[in-house]
């Protein structure tokens, strides 16, 4: 792919690497059980950390005694709230008392626990079974209170307060939108009015939470290696809770077995284990086990929806209301605080629609549960189900096809700013619609579904912000306002690159992606480029990974740094070819030629040995090394991928069960720059989302206690359960990324619950029952057929 | 203290001498004890997986089994099937299908799969998705995994049909 002679290449956009399904290169360590993974690192003289967590959701600790643990064999020490003094973690928005509730976290519980699984104190041993040891001989007693469990609890007039100083136990309230002509629509309009509700969730990565923390005394630095998301955001929270300078923490993040969300917030058990290890000088290492990941472990989803929609009887959705209750649990998390769902679902629930008219209400209320952080998708799975519902109701009510209702209302021409203010960059809504219902009209699902009355047909068309930059991210009013990526690179003397990125590859695949994208922008072998990420010390701030933001900013960041580097390259090349810098060009393939004169070639290797070791050879204007380095950030409202999935369901009429028969996933990212990667993000994040609409909840007895521990009662879906899945691409390009690629993380969850549910709502029509609740329970399917049956038989209840 | 027992683990034909308290799983052992660190820690109650290794050629779950009940048996862990420069057959498809993203549950899949086909070398592809069931993944949504699965049990007995053409 050698650029034209005459023409610099500096584009880098499309050609040799970027689009091209190559091998990943995470894999040959993956494979071989030689990965690094935070459980894998193992110091001389490490002790080994757990903790004493609460037994009851809402207590007054009237009395904690460590004295036993401490003379239990092997343990070295134990610590509570009181014996490390640590500060709060604390996550703010910029917003008036009448909208948020600032409350803090501590990093131990403090007088008071707030959910079953909130870690009291800390006990540090020899080696794991004596950590239990330890963790089993503490002594802990609680004044039981009466625990908020759900939003009924929480809203009741003599509720018990989880946090003395939030009536209400409201945390945000926030009235957005109210446009003009709400009222006047519903009030001549065809109303769609529905309840909607989704479960507690677990993000679930596969590897549990964990840190190994180590002090060490000539950096004068703590060494905390944890598989963190954002470990720039885990230093700061660090260095301020143990009153350290930010250089005397370095957070390194090594192999991670996934995060999904759950991992981008700052854990309390981090900051606890690297103050012990700072306390004992001695390296202290803490792994989460399964149990107490699930039991308390950042959760998500538990939403309700109380929605109106207006129609015209053409099927134009011309005002939408809604009143949406996110129950954030226990604490507020650092630094999305509780605003994280609420206010997602409150400015961007009109979805992929024109809506003219628009008001919301949005509340986060905290109760005894374990706290939230944003899981894939953050909200978008709950407003697009309830979009999507909405869709196929009215469809049913006006006697329209639910595409073709669909059709009628989605977005068309771009850029469209919508009634929520936020502004859409192109994005192929339609054209995805269209194709994802050909899908199945062409492979026959349809005719199947007249034949079949246990087979039903679900769609949702969405689309999904990638790559939020600090100006979204300000309009949600944040104090911390994640933003912009930077990016380092260098070349060896043997033509090698080392780039950095304050990403977080974990699973995303970007040691293969990012490479691609250099390897374009530069013109080198992919082989010659090695990406570097998650160590603090190796690049200046970074936001880690989250919102599907890292190829649209990390991934810019990248490309623009090896853009800069390619034109120092340039400018020392033409210096030693004695022509100017306008004349010289990338080759494309390693090297740096002539234009007016191809054969006149200085490859890298060449270039790096004067920019090295010969620089007194170099141009006055350039600076010895080669080393470049930039910032991106996305400007306005950040870009939009888009999907529609399309989905046939069967229900068991013996057991209720559901079952996938087809899943058609259209999806657009932009310019794809490794096929495989994103058919696995698009695939991967469709089981997610069929896990939430299908299997996965955490529920709670009504004293708080949770239902799920163990792996026997939270449901994770198997290859039994998880169908094939057909992924297509279309391409609208994205403006404003360097590669033109948008997000593709987040998509295939967003879109699931809705299109699954919209599927068995469709073979239950003819019930009269509609289900507006995931997970959708084998039961409730059953007992909505067997009335059916029953009426038929004319024995109707 | 608990009291420590002296035992010999075969692990990927090599023997260890260690000293083990009777309540440590062989797991942990493994991973602590022989430095073999490919085999994950997922769920320390037998259902995800991730620690899946071969104990005389069988699938076993490492965490539901106590390093002194492994005495005598042949042990293979993830680091035995191949390197990252000569990785074997099913390494190579887990790789070519995206069979992995994070590959935190791959080491258990692998030896899972090397357990199952030597067992039923030409499978279908619904045993495929049977068997792959019995593990957990968070990132692929598994079909890539049945994939990688299926190409090498084709390729492994398309071999053996080739060999045995030669022996005829």
């Amino acid at each position: 792919m050698a650029g034209k002679p005459g023409e610099p290449r500096f584009d880098g956009r499309g050609g040799k690497w970027i689009g091209a399904s190559v091998r990943r290169r995470e894999d040959p360590r993956l494979v071989t059980g030689r990965g690094r993974f935070v459980d894998d690192i193992h110091l001389h003289g490490m002790l080994h950390a757990g903790f004493v967590r609460a037994t009851v959701a809402h207590g007054k600790i009237t009395g904690l005694d460590l004295g036993a643990a401490r003379e239990v064999d092997g343990v070295v020490a134990a610590y509570s709230a009181e014996d490390l003094q640590l500060g709060d973690m604390v996550a703010l928005l910029d917003r008036p008392p009448e909208e948020f509730t600032p409350t803090t976290m501590p990093i131990l519980a403090r007088g008071k626990v707030r959910f079953v699984g909130e870690p009291v104190a800390l006990v540090v041993a020899k080696d794991p079974y004596a950590v239990e040891d330890g963790i089993e001989a503490a002594q802990v007693s609680y004044e039981v209170l009466d625990a908020v469990v759900s939003e009924e609890t929480a809203l009741a007039e003599d509720a018990p307060l989880v946090h003395e100083d939030a009536p209400n136990n409201v945390l945000l309230d926030v009235t957005a939108f109210d446009t003009p002509g709400v009222d006047e629509a519903f009030a001549d309009g065809c109303v769609i009015e529905l309840v909607t509700r989704s479960g507690r969730q677990n993000a679930l990565p596969l590897e549990t939470r964990g840190a190994v923390a180590s002090w060490d005394d000539r950096d004068e630095q703590l060494l905390v290696q944890t598989c963190s998301q954002v470990p720039h955001q885990v230093r700061t929270v660090l260095a301020r809770s143990l009153r350290i300078p930010e250089r005397s923490v370095r957070v390194v993040v090594p192999d991670m077995g996934g995060g999904f969300g759950q991992k981008c917030v700052v854990g309390r058990e981090e900051i606890a284990v690297a103050a012990a290890a700072k306390l004992l000088r001695r390296p202290v290492k803490w792994i989460e086990d399964r149990s107490e990941a699930l039991a308390s472990g950042f959760l998500a989803r538990e939403q309700r929806y109380r929605t109106r929609a207006a129609f015209t009887p053409e099927g134009e959705l011309t005002a939408l209301e809604s009143d949406i209750v996110c129950d954030m649990g226990a604490y507020s998390c650092y630094p999305f605080t509780v605003g994280i769902e609420p206010l997602m679902a409150a400015a961007e629930m009109p979805s992929v629609y024109r809506v003219p008219a628009y008001r919301v209400r949005a509340r986060a209320i905290t109760s005894n549960k374990a706290p939230t952080a944003p899981y894939r998708g953050v909200s978008r799975p709950q407003y697009v189900m309830v979009m999507e519902r909405i869709m196929d109701l009215a469809a049913r009510k006006l006697g329209l096809d639910p595409v073709e209702i669909r059709r009628r209302n989605v977005i068309t021409e771009f850029p469209y700013t919508g009634i929520n203010k936020v502004t859409y960059d192109p994005g192929s809504y339609l054209e995805s619609l269209e194709l994802g219902e050909k899908i199945l009209r062409d492979e026959g699902w349809y005719d199947l579904r007249e034949k079949n009355p246990y087979i039903g047909i679900g769609y949702s068309c969405f689309s999904e912000r990638t790559g939020y930059g600090s100006e979204a991210f300000a309009k949600r009013k944040m104090t911390v306002v994640p933003g912009f990526d930077v990016s380092e690179i260098r070349m060896d003397l043997t033509g090698s690159v080392v780039v950095t990125s304050g990403t977080i590859n974990h699973g995303q695949s970007h040691e293969t992606t990012f490479a691609q994208i250099v390897a374009e922008r530069l013109g080198v072998d992919l082989a010659k480029v090695k990406l570097r990420q998650g160590d603090t010390e190796r690049i200046s701030y970074g936001w880690g990974t989250f919102a599907s933001r890292s190829v649209t900013i990390g991934g810019s960041a990248v490309a623009t740094a090896a853009t800069r580097l390619g034109e120092q390259l340039c400018v020392i090349a033409a210096h030693l070819m004695d022509t100017r810098v306008e004349n010289v060009g990338l080759d494309g393939d390693g090297g740096v030629i002539q234009l007016d004169d191809p054969s006149q070639r200085l490859s890298f290797e060449e270039i790096a040995d004067v920019a090295y070791l010969r620089s007194h050879l170099l141009p006055k204007e350039a600076e010895p090394t080669l080393t470049a380095t930039a910032a991106f950030d996305v400007p306005g409202d950040g870009t939009f991928s888009n999907a529609t999935h399309a989905v046939v369901v069967e229900a068991d009429p013996g057991t209720g069960q559901v079952k996938i028969l087809r899943y058609a996933c259209v999806e657009d990212c932009g310019v794809v720059i490794n096929p495989k990667v994103v058919d696995g993000q698009a695939r991967g994040g469709i089981a997610q989302g069929i896990a939430g609409a299908l299997f996965e909840e955490v529920t709670y007895a009504e004293n708080g206690e949770p239902s799920a521990a163990s792996f026997i009662d939270y449901l994770v879906p198997t290859a039994a359960e998880i169908p094939d899945i057909t992924v297509d691409h279309l391409e609208t390009p994205c403006a404003f990324t360097e590669s033109g690629a948008k997000g593709a993380g987040e998509g295939g969850t967003i879109g699931a619950p809705a299109a699954v549910l919209n599927a068995v709502n469709d073979l239950l029509w003819h019930t009269g029952v509609q289900l507006e609740q995931t997970p959708i329970h084998p039961e409730s399917v059953l007992a909505a057929l067997a009335a059916a049956d029953r009426e038929k038989a004319g024995t109707g209840a | 203290m608990t009291d420590k027992q002296l035992i010999v683990l075969t692990v990927n034909g090599e023997e260890h001498e260690l000293l083990v308290e009777p309540r440590w799983t062989l797991l942990d052992v493994l991973r602590h004890n022989v430095g073999l660190t490919g085999t994950h820690v997922g769920c320390e109650h037998g259902v995800c997986g991730a620690c899946t290794i071969l104990v005389d050629g069988e699938p076993v779950r490492a965490c539901l089994m106590y390093a002194v009940q492994a005495e005598g048996c042949a042990i293979r862990t993830v680091e035995d099937l191949g390197t990252p420069e000569e990785p074997n057959d099913l390494q190579q498809a887990f790789s070519e299908h995206h069979g992995l993203q994070c590959g935190f549950c791959t080491p258990g899949f692998l030896m899972l799969a090397e357990g199952f086909l030597a067992q039923e070398p030409s499978p279908t592809r619904d045993e495929i998705r049977e068997t792959v069931s019995s593990n957990l993944c968070r990132c692929t949504g598994y079909q890539t995994i049945v994939d990688a699965i299926e190409a090498t049990a084709a390729k492994r007995a398309a071999e053996s049909a080739r060999k045995e053409d030669a022996v005829r």
